[in-house]
């Protein structure tokens, strides 16, 4: 289906128009919005099935301002690439630089196969990963990138369950891995450096990989109007990283706290860690995740 | 005309590489790797400028063509068999979106047992997806029709997909005298592609937008709308082709020696050549036989084959693909042709040459002795008696 229609423009004050239908409190919606308008106009973007597709494309309505293509769940990474050989065989290279969008699952599970190979392919595309940690979409199923502990409609708690019982896949190391120049993850609550991390991005040539963390308070039970709060709190508690790495390397990080947050803050405004705070058995779950923190805090120097 | 004798894959790879492409995304599969390795060695020699991109499957391979075509460019893909089934869904989204994309499929038979052999199930699969498809009798076809694809497939009133498809090995391995054709032959015959429709900041534009219960089905309307449409367009095409070639594979259907014949056999792709034969050997001992060639299976020539064929008392319907669970897939489409019409020929169902069981001229005049017999339900010729455990 293609359609013609884009949102009228007196209603635009961002490239991601208003009157999109994403629930209140929506970090997916804030990282977009940051996304494209660091980016600016001279963008194709593709998208993966998933929330944003969803909430941004209802026909013949259109949220996007700038050229969008949405395809399948599985291929926006491959999508992507066929856009961007396009424009070079075309001798349209200059016109526009190529933008991958996917959710969690959509780039951590099934989507997984077509972004490596985007990456290994050397394209100049930037993928960016909008990270909520579950499939929203369908109703709050696990996905690669679920935290562990975490409660889902398919990593449910139980007698014999503490929720989720995998570590959540490390995406940013997985491109890395592929030896590309760059690879950033970031946090809405931390809007300047999402914009500044896609500014950088784009100016990078080759295939560039971004993970925001953006918490989705439908799914995390977490309050809408705490969505900016419960994202700063991973990062401070070091449970969501915050680093770029250029060509390999670990240049940047984000700092924790001092003295360091404990994860017990950010967990229990979540009704999906609730669980955990529920019997003392829970404590010793808490201790699990803060070892994670630990570790990341350790891994990536953020003490 | 001066011929070149070359493998079938080569000549469809060198009749694709004319025909200008933009974008060519491909993962290998037997037996499509020939088509794919020419085209990959035409870009290499900087014979054709194409983007060749490489990918980590068919999925992929599918994936990047829809976003190439989506930003305006013309682009070529080919797979068969297992990489087609991984295809099929990227196959649907790329007919819904109206990009005319043109692929071959390398018929061959699916898996499970694994067989790398010649039959029609994997192209016959995706008979609902909204392209356009083509089956080739020949190399001179398969080579010719690709030409035609694209020219189809732009037509500003269609913009579906078009897929050929020829049989492998039989087709894609055999090596035939071919008129080739040439660059300025090509630019003749096909203009460039010039789509009003796509991807640029120029003219922002949403595709693959969500649809609901209140526009949905008008996109299937109007795709079908397009598909009977498209009988025009290829039979249009083809007589282009003719004119400006000297060649004629037929449009949509093809007919031989059917004008006065009682049985004709129906069929696609390569086995046609075989019956032909058969026909020839008939006729000279004065049985009335010919042969109809379904040239364009979707969209169907339901109109086209009725008139070829309404005088006929016998049908016998062979193909290499099967309904499990129903029967033949063509022969009820033969058959439906003839629903509420004043007379009803007898038709016959033959499945065989499955994962490329051999199909000999015996295995033809089995198909004759038995469409003498009473309709019945659809047979499966040339099983080894043997392995079923005798009659």
């Amino acid at each position: 289906m293609t359609t013609t229609l884009t949102a009228p423009k007196e209603q635009s004050c961002t490239l991601l128009a208003p009157g999109h239908t994403a629930c209140t409190g929506c970090g997916e919606a804030l990282a977009a919005k940051l996304v494209l308008g660091a980016a600016g106009t001279n963008i194709i973007v593709t998208d993966a099935t998933g929330c944003l597709e969803v909430f941004t494309t209802k026909f013949p309505q259109s949220s996007w301002e700038v050229p969008f293509i949405h395809s399948l769940f599985e291929n926006s990474a491959a999508v992507a690439s066929g856009v961007e050989v396009a424009l070079k065989a075309l001798g349209r290279q200059n016109e526009a630089k190529v933008i991958a969008q996917g959710g969690d699952g959509g780039t951590a599970d099934i989507g997984l196969q077509a972004l490596s190979g985007m990456l290994e392919r050397g394209h100049d595309i930037l993928y960016v990963c909008y990270d909520n940690e579950a499939y929203m979409n369908t109703g709050v199923q696990r996905s690669g990138l679920t935290p562990f502990d975490c409660m889902t409609t398919t990593s449910p708690c139980g007698e014999f369950s503490w929720g989720n019982k995998h570590n959540k896949k490390d995406m940013p190391s997985i491109a890395a891995a592929h030896g590309i120049p760059y690879v950033a993850t970031a946090s809405v609550a931390f809007p300047k450096d999402i914009e500044n991390k896609v500014k950088k991005a784009l100016s990078i040539t080759g295939p560039k990989y971004m993970q925001i963390h953006s918490p989705c308070p439908l799914g995390w039970r977490s309050k809408p109007q705490l969505t900016i709060q419960v994202a700063r709190l991973a990062v401070q508690t070091g449970l969501y990283p915050i680093f770029e790495i250029e060509n390999g390397k670990v240049t940047k990080v984000r700092k924790v706290t001092t003295p360091k947050t404990p994860v017990e803050e950010y967990l229990k405004i979540q009704g999906r860690f609730a669980h955990l705070f529920k019997s003392p058995k829970g404590k010793e779950e808490i201790q699990k995740i803060q070892e994670i923190a630990d570790r990341n805090i350790e891994k990536y120097g953020l003490a | 005309m001066s011929t070149t004798f070359i493998e079938g894959s080569i000549a469809v790879a060198k009749t694709v590489g004319v025909c200008r492409p933009h974008v060519i995304s491909a993962y290998p599969i037997t037996p499509q790797t020939h088509i794919i390795e020419h085209l990959s060695e035409l870009v290499a020699n900087g014979e054709i400028k194409s983007e060749y991109v490489n990918v980590e499957s068919e999925h992929s391979a599918a994936s990047v063509v829809l976003g190439a075509s989506a930003t305006g460019a013309r682009t070529y893909t080919a797979t068969t068999s297992q990489g087609f089934l991984l295809m099929i869904e990227v196959l649907f989204n790329i007919a819904g979106m109206r990009l005319p994309v043109v692929m071959t499929c390398v018929n061959r038979a699916v898996s499970a047992p694994i067989n790398i052999w010649n039959d029609q199930q994997d192209s016959m699969t995706a008979r609902d997806s909204g392209w356009i498809q083509l089956y080739a009798e020949d190399n001179q076809e398969a080579s010719d029709m690709h030409l035609q694809a694209f020219k189809i497939a732009e037509n500003k009133d269609i913009l579906l997909p078009v897929m050929v498809c020829m049989d492998g090995f039989v087709l894609t391995h055999s090596f035939d005298p071919i008129e080739l054709i040439s660059q300025a032959q090509a630019d003749k015959f096909l203009p460039p592609f010039k789509p009003q429709y796509y991807l640029t900041p120029k003219n922002p534009l949403s595709m693959g937008t969500m649809v609901g219960p209140e526009a949905y089905m008008e996109t299937r309307y109007f795709i079908e709308k397009t598909m009977r449409a498209s009988l025009q367009v290829i039979s249009d095409v083809a007589t282009d082709f003719h004119n400006q070639f000297g060649r004629f594979q037929g449009g949509l259907i093809d007919t031989y020696k059917v004008e006065d014949a009682t049985l004709v056999l129906v069929a696609m792709g390569s086995i046609i050549g075989t019956i032909k034969d058969i026909v020839d050997e008939l006729r000279a001992k004065e049985q009335k036989v010919g042969v109809l060639k379904v040239r364009s299976y979707r969209p169907f020539p339901k109109d086209e084959i009725y008139k070829a064929l309404n005088h006929v008392k016998e049908i016998a319907v062979v193909e290499k693909a099967v309904s499990l669970g129903y029967g033949g897939i063509l022969v009820n489409e033969i058959k439906s042709v003839f629903y509420g019409k004043p007379k009803t020929p007898k038709i016959n169902g033959f499945i065989l040459g499955l994962g490329g069981r051999d199909i000999t001229v015996d295995t033809i005049h089995q198909v004759i002795k038995e469409t003498a017999k009473a309709a019945s339900e659809e047979k499966f010729v040339g099983l080894n008696e043997a392995l079923i455990g005798g009659k």
